[in-house]
């Protein structure tokens, strides 16, 4: 495809005359971010730390990011801990020795214009991961290998029409993402999912996200790149045994994505075929607006890339001692954190169910860890804060974290703050003004809990609409409301409208 | 105060006693250092950089310091000159390339910081054939240096110009860095001593690479006491390289002494490599290592013959092994961050990168960086590279074998005396036979000492004795080197630089340009290679 068609939209076949004709095969490359302090071969800080910032480009670098002359990689030993946890946590195998190689390609955003990566000695191999979809069914999905790599730099095209390398005028290079250390989890084809295969891949990255979340090993943030889908996906008509062409979609950075390119890409791929025509093996950039896939590189299983092992280290060998260490202090799995959950809180399938599909499980945990009731818990999860960060197109763990909504639904309990102002404190606390407490107090929200401050309001109000009383004396109990309404009008909001409403009714009874 | 013209002509060590004594300065020996650059490095062309009043301030630093009773260390304020493949965050470091004329580091080379951290006074940056890719610095960017034994030759190479500032008293030591033979092959046609270290056993952090499997950065001096010292202050262990050996080294300088001091070879067993037995070698090499062996049988050690039957395959492996990894070593290389850079104006960067490399590079670097990149191509890999990693076992196992019948290993350091300038500039497979002897340690990792054995006959130009043992046993080459050392400079009544002609405004220019006595050329190795054509 020349670059001219890549946003002419592409003829697509209905979903489910893809699936009857076709079989899906799907494969996934998933590369995360470990979150170490320092880089994968330099002392340099990891950009992709817990507690990295947004930094200046080019400030977090060492001579080994750079690619100067005469500097060395040094291997990060924590990287590899990590890794073998990863790998372990995948159910791989771990190498009794293994190797970096050089994958050598010249980019700018390489400063050696080699890749040290791992080539045909990873440090996990042979694993599988079970993942469940949203309807409950449970998947296995074959894992072929894990392997330790580092990241590039990030080039920004200036000029152009496509924010891409082809027509720009200059490109700026940030090296500060160079060396940051990555796990690249790579799985075996994946086959039999049919129709749920969009799902199945939704899943299977939502799986590991988890997983490298529970094991502490990576911020996992898809928006920021922490973790990074490739979706391969290629068709074979029913009934055939050789696997199609596949095209693999790079960059699919949110998890509903994952699901839409994958789908997008059946219905392309099978379009084509009922054509008469024949799929290009190539990479296709996904385009979360439009969301449809333009193609990318054309690639070939002979990309040549010259890999030779890394003459500047020396081989990986972990002992048996510390892989039997890092086993030991494996967290449990997500298929068992979710049973345990849902066994230790209570909430019925659907319940549960709603907290899976949102992803809000470990935030759940975590905020009932806090001290939170299960109940109050999902319920601000699944309610206000999901509801925020549907409006705004982001992850809801994103927004808040689960001491400060543990701290708000406190608030709440202790009759500090009602719902309404819970609401308004949440927004604040979203908006970056500091913890639930800070915000009552810089936005001056508490609940008035002082009766004679509640009790002039409800004098005022009265004496504008004097008939009330005698209308719920007389057995329309409802009239309190317009009372109460001008009393939380009155006090703005902050008053307790059940409390209102006692008084209200204490002085008709009187 | 000492003369000049005397005093460089001092070893390190003596000049180390003398600034201990407070007999010189370091200012005065530093500046003595810099009138003999000035007086004959325009003919010798050793340096790519003086660093002048700098090593004047810091010769100055070091005097108070000794003056205060602080001063760092027994060679505080001996001058040195530093290959100019180690980076130095206070001189340009070129590699000898177009490419990075004029690039600063922002660090300094590990063994650099060390000789620093020691108060030795760096002079300079010595040429070098580009990117140490040669055996002549004729591949220099920057114009060849020349032997200081007769000017019309080659001083070795690729460290030709450190080897050729220590024969030309325009350094009492210096640092090289040894890939295939680049401290051991010019330290044999110039006269000097080298080491190349085990491997691992001085950092390669901050030694621009050629080839990482293979560099080693090790001593040049003008007696094996001298690398010793040297070799002490640079090695240990660096956690900024990988490969660098976490090993308690013993000191070299104190298994020199004790070599020099005991005059006897008495139980060592010496193993003549058949291989590497001088067969095929100029006349007049095989003439003086055959001396050698018999002076050192005379001081008690037992001449025994060892086979190594894979070192037949060892250049050819070494000539895939090396421009593999150098054509990956020499990706960065791309005009993006530093070095050259080639922009004619609205071009993307692949034309940035492709122009400025091809204006950056020689034609040597161009040569191993295609002869790499294919060696490494799919298809080719398991044919090229994969059979030379194969290959290179079987020379360490070679090595293995032999060493269980000797303790030190010998063979000629170079299979001929310095040739001329130009003679085989267009040769490169002559050129790479240069390096025949001394490619198999580099593969093994094993150390090797390489050390002045006399002159031949047939052109009066230095031969070289290339001694080798196991891995980590460097302390035994300075041992054996110091003994045979000692017992030559008694028969020659003093070092064999002493009988190199003179240079510079002492010297005529009919004196520096020798010409070879009238008998039959050297044969020049290469045209009737042992074992068959390569």
């Amino acid at each position: 495809m020349a670059d001219g068609t890549a946003f002419a939209s592409d003829a697509l076949l209905d979903y489910d005359e893809a699936l009857a004709k076709y079989e899906p095969v799907l494969g996934f490359e998933v590369h995360v971010e470990l979150s170490t302090r320092t880089k994968m071969f330099s002392a340099a800080p990891n950009p992709a730390a817990a507690d990295s910032g947004s930094v200046e480009p080019n400030t977090m670098v060492a001579p080994v990011d750079m690619g100067l002359p005469g500097s060395l990689p040094v291997v990060n030993a924590q990287a590899v801990r990590y890794s073998i946890s990863l790998g372990l946590a995948l159910g791989c195998s771990i190498a009794e020795t293994c190797r970096f190689a050089r994958k050598n390609y010249f980019y700018p955003d390489l400063g050696k214009n080699y890749q040290i990566s791992q080539y045909d000695e990873p440090i996990a191999f042979d694993g599988s991961v079970e993942v469940e979809l949203e309807d409950g069914t449970t998947w296995t999905v074959p894992i072929e290998r894990a392997h330790m790599e580092e990241d590039a730099g990030k080039l920004t095209h200036v000029g152009g029409a496509t924010g891409r390398i082809q027509g720009a005028d200059w490109s700026l290079v940030d090296y500060n993402r160079a060396g940051v250390p990555l796990v690249e989890i790579v799985t075996k084809p994946i086959v039999g999912a049919g129709a749920a295969a969009p799902q199945l891949a939704k899943a299977y990255v939502a799986t590991i996200r988890d997983i490298v979340r529970s094991l502490g090993i990576s911020e996992a943030r898809m928006e920021r790149g922490n973790l990074r889908c490739d979706a391969n996906v290629s068709l074979r008509p029913r009934g055939r045994e050789r696997f199609g062409t596949r095209t693999e979609t790079k960059n699919v950075n949110s998890l509903r994505s994952v699901e839409r390119a994958v789908r997008y890409e059946i219905r392309r791929q099978a379009a084509i075929l009922e054509a008469g025509g024949t799929i290009v093996q190539e990479t296709r950039h996904w385009h979360e607006d439009t969301g449809t896939t333009s193609a990318g590189r054309p690639k070939s299983d002979a990309d040549d890339y010259r890999y030779f092992p890394e003459p500047d280290l020396l081989p990986i060998q972990p002992s048996a001692e510390l892989i039997a260490e890092l086993r030991a202090a494996l967290p449990e799995t997500p298929t068992q954190f979710r049973r345990r959950l849902q066994a230790d809180y209570g909430f019925t399938e659907s319940e549960f169910r709603d907290l899976v599909n949102a992803n809000l499980l470990v935030e759940l945990e975590e905020t009932v860890g806090k001290g939170a009731a299960p109940a109050q818990a999902r319920k601000w999860w699944l309610g206000e804060i999901l509801r925020i960060a549907n409006s705004r197109g982001v992850e809801a763990g994103t927004l808040v974290s689960p001491l400060h909504v543990s701290e708000l639904i406190a608030l709440v309990e202790n009759g500090d703050l009602t719902d309404r102002l819970a609401r308004q404190v949440l927004e604040g606390v979203v908006a970056g003004e500091g913890s639930p407490e800070e915000v009552v107090k810089a936005r001056g929200l508490a609940v008035v809990s002082d009766d004679t401050a509640l009790t002039a309001a409800i004098d005022e109000a009265l004496a504008a609409q004097p008939d009330v009383l005698q209308k719920i004396r007389d057995g329309k109990v409802q009239a309190a409301g317009a009372v109460i309404g001008a009393v939380m009008k009155a006090m703005r909001g902050q008053a307790d409208a059940a409390r209102v409403r006692e008084l209200v009714l204490e002085r008709a009874a009187r | 105060m000492a003369a000049e013209r005397e005093l460089v002509r001092w070893s390190a060590a003596r000049l180390a006693e003398a600034l201990a004594a407070g007999e010189v300065s370091s200012v005065e020996a530093t500046q003595a250092h810099l009138d003999r650059i000035g007086d004959v490095d325009a003919d010798v062309h050793a340096y790519l950089h003086v660093a002048g009043d700098d090593a004047l301030v810091r010769a100055a630093e070091i005097d108070r310091q000794r003056a205060d009773g602080t001063a760092p260390g027994p060679l505080a304020g001996v001058p040195i000159a530093i290959k100019d493949v180690l980076c130095t965050s206070d001189m340009p470091s070129t590699a000898g390339s177009r490419i990075l004329e004029g690039w600063i580091p922002p660090y300094d080379a590990t063994p650099v910081a060390r000789l620093r951290a020691a108060g030795l006074i760096p002079l300079g940056k010595t040429n070098m054939d580009e990117f140490a890719m040669g055996s002549s610095t004729e591949h220099s960017a920057y114009g060849p240096s020349r032997n200081p034994w007769d000017l019309t030759r080659i001083p070795g190479g690729s460290g030709g110009g450190s080897a050729a500032a220590v024969a030309a008293f325009e350094a009492p030591v210096a640092l090289g860095s040894d890939t295939g033979g680049s401290i051991r092959q010019p330290a044999a046609v110039t006269g000097t001593v080298g080491v190349k270290p085990t491997y691992g056993g001085v950092s390669r952090f901050g030694a621009i690479a050629l080839a990482s499997s293979l560099d080693q950065v090790g001593p040049v001096s003008r007696s094996v006491l001298d690398a010793a010292l040297i070799h002490d202050v640079i090695g240990g262990h660096d956690p900024n390289d990988a490969t660098s050996l976490d090993e308690r080294w013993p000191s070299f300088a104190d298994a020199a002494r004790e070599g020099a001091a005991s005059g006897s070879l008495a139980g060592l067993k010496v193993g003549v490599v058949h291989q590497l037995d001088g067969s095929g070698f100029q006349a007049g090499v095989r003439q003086r290592f055959g001396e050698a062996l018999k002076r050192m049988a005379e001081a008690g050690a037992d001449i025994v013959e060892v086979q190594a039957p894979h070192f037949e395959y060892a250049l050819a492996a070494y000539y895939l092994i090396l421009p593999a990894e150098a054509s990956s070593n020499l990706a960065k290389y791309d005009a993006v961050r530093f070095g050259l850079r080639v922009d004619p104006g609205g071009s993307t960067v692949e034309q940035v990168t492709a122009l400025s490399r091809e204006a950056g590079f020689g034609p040597e670097v161009k040569r191993r960086i295609i002869l790499g990149t294919y060696a490494l191509s799919a298809g080719y890999y398991d044919a090229y590279y994969g059979s030379a990693q194969q290959v290179r076992t079987l020379v360490q196992r070679d090595f293995d074998a032999c060493f269980t019948q000797a303790d030190v290993l010998v063979s000629p350091s170079a299979p001929t005396t310095a040739f001329r300038l130009g003679e085989k500039i267009d040769d490169p497979l002559a050129m790479y036979l240069n390096d025949i002897t001394t490619i198999p340690a580099n593969l093994a990792g094993v150390p090797g000492l390489g050390m002045p054995i006399g002159l031949a006959p047939e052109d009066g130009l230095p031969v070289g004795l290339q001694v080798m043992a196991p891995l980590r046993e460097d302390a035994r080459l300075y041992r054996v080197g110091a003994t045979l050392e000692a017992i030559l400079e008694r028969e020659w009544g003093g070092p064999l630089l002493a009988q190199a002609p003179a240079l510079g405004s002492a010297a005529s220019r009919s004196d520096r340009i020798r010409t070879t006595p009238g008998t039959a050329p050297a044969p020049g190795y290469g045209t009737e290679p042992d074992g068959g054509t390569l």
